[in-house]
């Protein structure tokens, strides 16, 4: 039987002994590290009995807090991954000068590259945002959960399941050799054969279903679901950024499942929308792929700066200032965003006056990004600033990101393009505005609100340590990249011929390594938070004297956030509460009507796993099967009619006046 | 954490005056004036980041929590004259800049004719133009002179204060045309044309790259660039065209095969068709050029009949080597017949090979291999 090649086929597809990386030390040692550490854990659940627990409380929960709080563990743990990746670019591109080859191979580097890219975007920023906005929004609309609970659910895991399936591309067979947009005709089956790219199709197409799920999910939340009284324009700021980055998902992403669709029929059934002939045109993808990536951009700096709003002004102790003119260059930057995609490829040979529209539209976006940066400044001015993390992480985010804006804006100027597209000047760019807005922001936003989270602020010690990290690990990994640009680097080189690089190289590896210091000391900042919890505990669920309608409810909230929908009067609903002496309701509790949990999400993700699965490796009876399956259980999990139930009084009770007794203890 | 700032930026300043920053110091007169608008935008920027900037740490500072003696005032949260500032501030460097993006993207577009070599130095009409055709193939440069008949393999050579009319292509993937010295990048992309006029002022060899990442060997994809004096050109010209080696089409099938770390292959004659029918994706005999299909489409294309005989029109040339899922491409046609072969070879049986395949005719159009002259370099481009 295990001589029939065709048989074999059938069975395995692609698939052979062969794909498994054996002969790759890098690899081997790194999917035993993994495998090890995977036992451990698996180990260590299995010795403490939390299997059943996890089930029940976290993986089928539909409750909105537990889901925000699984995406950003989901990227903290792959923010670990993409950033092996970016150390071992570092130091290949530290050490391979003068005549050596460096340490990885451009089949192994190749790789390397392009899944950094596609792991930090989409498994590190869009889980930590996702994260955020899915805990915070409901709780600060006043609603007790987001509008399609199950969804809710399905859509992490979907999510997961992506960043499964690139996980899996280590250790079985390949990922993408493509630079992480995947331009055809390199992407194509003529140039990428392998199993790369439809391990980098897959995995987007999967996780991609779960982002637009969620973003629809949200729109519907913060449309329909306010505390009543809270008009369009009383919602706090990052409610306002959250609709419209969710606004902007549920725009953009259609367009890159649709251009994914297109180039995987490209490859697998040998249609010509991105081949060289037959009419094909490998333009039109680069296009349509920007036309999704540009708005991507907003959508994982928006969410940041509405986490900013919020981070100014409750640690200054005043208002936002400007707050509609913060809402309305919100709903510009969302609005522009769509017009601005062809910056990325000017030198693709548009003419002079389509160039000029793009680039002036570009630039016209830094106004409103401007207005809020003077927005922050003034909520500063006349305040009294507590430097907590969060503010530090904010004051930090200031400083980087008006130069991350103001080389942006140099890029969107055609001529000047010419000379630094594609160059490391451009790697320097995108890095200054993405950590220094979304991971500067993520990690303020993490900071801020897990004392809600988990009722215990964070260490500060470990915490401004792992600050200090970031921040300088930053500048010195960033910017040599710039001195880089100007001397003419391009990115995704391999190896260099002028020696006198070398030495840009080494620094940025040096700041690489801060950053790493950083990532590590936040890591131990969490675990010693937890041992010291009693010490950080705040029993009154508002530890910063914050603002917003999040922190008028205990820490960790109830599974139902309110027990009575708050009546908003004001854009900072809770501080408006407490300034007029708003007085705890301690009884006439009613039962509260709440979703139930459900195993379908996971069961459909799971599922879709091994439907891509696969289709990357071409097993078409098991692509088939899953298919049906996870059509099969979609409709079968319409027929569940048993999804809701009450919280009964007693408990509802139970739950507030444990929260009397806690205030009481600190009165 | 501004002083850790200032720290980490010391050590760059001091570098960066002793390093060869070759974008802020070309050579050649378009990338002098890119330089120019570099400086200028960033100077233009710097005017409200460094305010900002500024206030940032003076406010962040002044109203610390602990300094109870600055002014405090919780519910201020709204100032017109601010927000008029605010918004017009930036508004106005935008207006600036924009201005300036719209005068020099236009005047700095790589497809217009550059107007002067160097300040004050107008292109007149007529000016003798150093034309060279770029292609990028899997992975190196070549370059054609379509004036001399010499085609050069990793290196390109031009005369100082001569403009320089690059026509570029690829064979098979995306790549960019960058000589950081010489001017800005364009693409260089298969089946399609881009262009690049510059000029070169000051004698040297500098350094020449792809600027978009083309597969495995893209990191050795780096060639030498001569500006040469007029006199030291000729001489260059007359070197490569001593070399016996002649580029003619097979010649070409053979080097555009993925290869990496190509050193310099200088070729002293070229057929004269070759760069049309890259451009085209007809160099492999029996192809259907671009520019043929597209004239055949303008008149109407050929009917039913047009969409049967796919063969001649296949280019991806890796994807025919290998397939997708559903095996190659189906062709209807039964058999090919050719004068080598009048038989006709049986499709179904063997696997397509192009170079038997009978070109599809258009009306009025030369046939393909029967005349010396290809009709890809008597038809313009289809770019």
């Amino acid at each position: 039987m295990f001589n029939n090649p065709d048989l074999l086929k059938a069975i395995f597809g692609r698939l052979t002994l062969e794909s498994l990386p054996f002969h790759e030390p890098i690899l081997v040692v790194t999917f035993l590290a993994v495998a090890l550490g995977g036992a451990a854990v698996v180990g260590a659940i299995t010795y403490y009995r939390l299997w059943s627990y996890l089930w029940r409380e976290w993986f089928t929960s539909v409750d909105h807090k537990r889901i925000g709080v699984m995406y950003i563990v989901l990227g903290l743990v792959m923010l670990l991954r993409g950033f092996s990746d970016a150390l071992m670019m570092r130091l290949q591109q530290a050490v391979a000068f003068n005549g050596s080859e460096g340490y990885l191979p451009a089949h192994h580097y190749d790789q390397i590259f392009t899944a950094h890219g596609v792991i930090m975007i989409f498994f590190v920023a869009m889980p930590l945002v996702t994260g955020l906005m899915n805990y915070v929004v409901p709780l600060q609309i006043g609603a007790r959960d987001v509008a399609f609970p199950f969804l809710n659910n399905f859509s992490f895991w979907m999510t997961a399941a992506g960043a499964v399936l690139v996980m899996m591309s280590l250790f079985v067979g390949e990922f993408a050799r493509t630079g992480w947009l995947a331009y055809p005709p390199l992407s194509n089956i003529g140039y990428s054969p392998d199993v790369g790219v439809d391990y980098y199709i897959w995995s987007l197409q999967i996780a991609g279903i779960g982002t637009l799920l969620s973003g629809v999910n949200l729109v519907a939340t913060i449309v329909k679901m306010r505390a009543p009284g809270m008009t369009m324009m009383k919602m706090p700021v990052f409610t306002w950024t959250a609709l419209c980055t969710n606004v902007l998902i549920v725009a953009a992403f259609p367009v890159l499942t649709a251009v994914l669709a297109m180039l995987s029929l490209d490859r697998y059934v040998g249609t010509d929308f991105f081949t060289n002939d037959f009419g094909g045109s490998p333009m039109m993808y680069v296009n349509l792929i920007w036309i999704w990536g540009h708005p991507e951009v907003y959508i994982l700096v928006l969410p940041a700066f509405g986490v900013f709003s919020e981070v100014t002004s409750t640690f200054s102790g005043k208002r936002l200032f400007g707050y509609t003119s913060m809402v309305y260059a919100t709903v510009v930057i969302t609005i522009l965003s769509y017009l601005v995609w062809l910056h990325h490829f000017f030198t693709m040979g548009s003419g002079a006056s389509v160039n000029s529209f793009f680039g002036i539209t570009t630039m016209i976006i830094s106004i409103p990004t401007g207005a809020k940066l003077f927005n922050w400044l003034f909520t500063m001015y006349h305040g009294r600033i507590r430097y907590e993390l969060p503010m530090m992480w904010t004051v930090a985010f200031m400083l980087t990101f008006v130069l991350g804006g103001m080389t942006g804006v140099l890029l969107a100027v055609p001529p000047a393009d010419f000379v630094l597209h594609n160059s490391l000047f451009l790697i320097a760019h995108f890095h200054n505005v993405i950590i220094g807005g979304v991971v500067f922001g993520a990690f303020a936003g993490i900071a801020y609100w897990f004392p809600k989270v988990t009722g215990f602020k964070l260490d500060p010690f470990w915490g401004k340590l792992s600050f200090w990290f970031w921040v300088s690990g930053f500048y010195f990994a960033f910017m040599p990249l710039y001195v880089l640009g100007f001397m003419g680097v391009t990115r995704r080189l391999r190896v260099f011929h002028d020696p006198s690089l070398q030495i840009w190289f080494v620094i940025a590896g040096f700041g690489a390594f801060l950053i790493l210091l950083g990532i590590l000391a936040f890591l131990v900042q969490i675990v010693v938070s937890i041992r010291n919890r009693e010490a950080l505990r705040d029993v009154t669920g508002d530890p910063w004297n914050a603002r917003t309608l999040e922190w008028s409810t205990s820490s960790p909230p109830p599974p139902y956030n309110f027990a009575f929908t708050p009546v908003i009067h004001d854009n900072d609903a809770w501080w408006d509460m407490k300034k007029r002496g708003y007085e705890r309701p301690l009884g006439g509790f009613n039962p509260i009507h709440m979703p139930k949990n459900t195993a379908a999400g996971i069961i459909l993700a799971g599922i879709s796993v091994v439907f891509g699965f696969a289709m990357i490796w071409y097993i078409w009876w098991l692509a088939a099967l899953s298919f049906v399956a996870l059509i099969a259980t979609t409709i079968g999990h319409t027929f569940n009619y048993n999804r809701d139930f009450y919280i009964p009084v007693d408990e509802v009770v139970h739950c507030e006046r444990a929260r009397t007794q806690l205030l009481s203890g600190q009165a | 954490m501004n002083r850790i700032r200032t720290f980490a930026l010391l050590p760059f300043i001091v570098l960066l005056s002793g390093c060869n920053a070759v974008v802020l110091h070309p050579s050649g007169d378009v990338a002098v004036q890119q330089r120019d608008l570099v400086i200028i935008s960033t100077i233009l920027m710097l005017l409200i980041i460094v305010p900002v900037m500024a206030l940032t740490v003076f406010f962040a500072w002044r109203y610390r929590h602990t300094n109870t003696s600055a002014t405090y005032e919780p519910d201020w949260d709204h100032s017109t004259h601010l927000e008029l500032i605010i918004w017009s501030a930036p508004l106005l460097i935008i207006i600036c800049l924009g201005a300036l993006t719209w005068m020099a993207t236009h005047l700095l577009d790589p497809f217009r004719p550059i107007g002067r070599t160097a300040p004050g130095q107008v292109v007149e009409h007529g000016t003798k133009t150093l034309k060279v055709n770029v292609v990028a193939l899997d992975w190196k440069w070549l370059f054609i002179y379509p004036d001399y008949g010499i085609a050069t393999v990793n290196e390109l050579a031009a005369p100082v204060d001569e403009p320089i009319d690059f026509q570029i292509t690829s064979s098979s993937v995306m790549n960019s045309f960058f000589v950081p010295a010489l001017a800005g990048q364009v693409y260089a992309m298969p089946g399609m044309q881009t262009k690049l006029h510059a000029v070169i002022n000051k004698p040297g060899v500098y350094e020449g790259i792809s600027a978009n990442y083309s597969g495995a060997g893209f990191s050795g994809m780096h060639f030498k660039f001569h500006g040469l004096s007029a006199g030291d050109f000729d001489k260059w010209v007359a070197e490569v065209k001593s070399g016996t080696d002649k580029l003619s089409r097979e010649k070409y099938l053979q080097l555009e095969k993925p290869s990496e770390n190509v050193p310099v292959i200088k070729f002293g004659a070229v057929d004269a068709g070759l760069y049309k029918a890259i451009l085209n994706m007809c160099v492999e005999p029996g192809k259907m050029c671009m520019n043929e299909m597209s004239a055949i489409d303008a008149k109407g294309g050929l009917g039913l009949a047009g969409i049967r005989n796919v063969l001649p029109l296949e280019y991806d040339k890796y994807a025919r080597r290998g397939s997708t899922v559903l095996g190659p491409k189906k062709t209807p046609v039964a058999s090919i017949c050719t004068k080598t072969n009048p038989e006709g070879v049986n499709v179904e049986k063997t696997p397509p090979k192009p170079v038997k395949a009978m070109p599809v005719l258009g009306a009025g159009l030369p046939q393909p291999g029967l005349s010396n002259q290809s009709p890809a370099s008597q038809r313009p481009s289809n770019s």
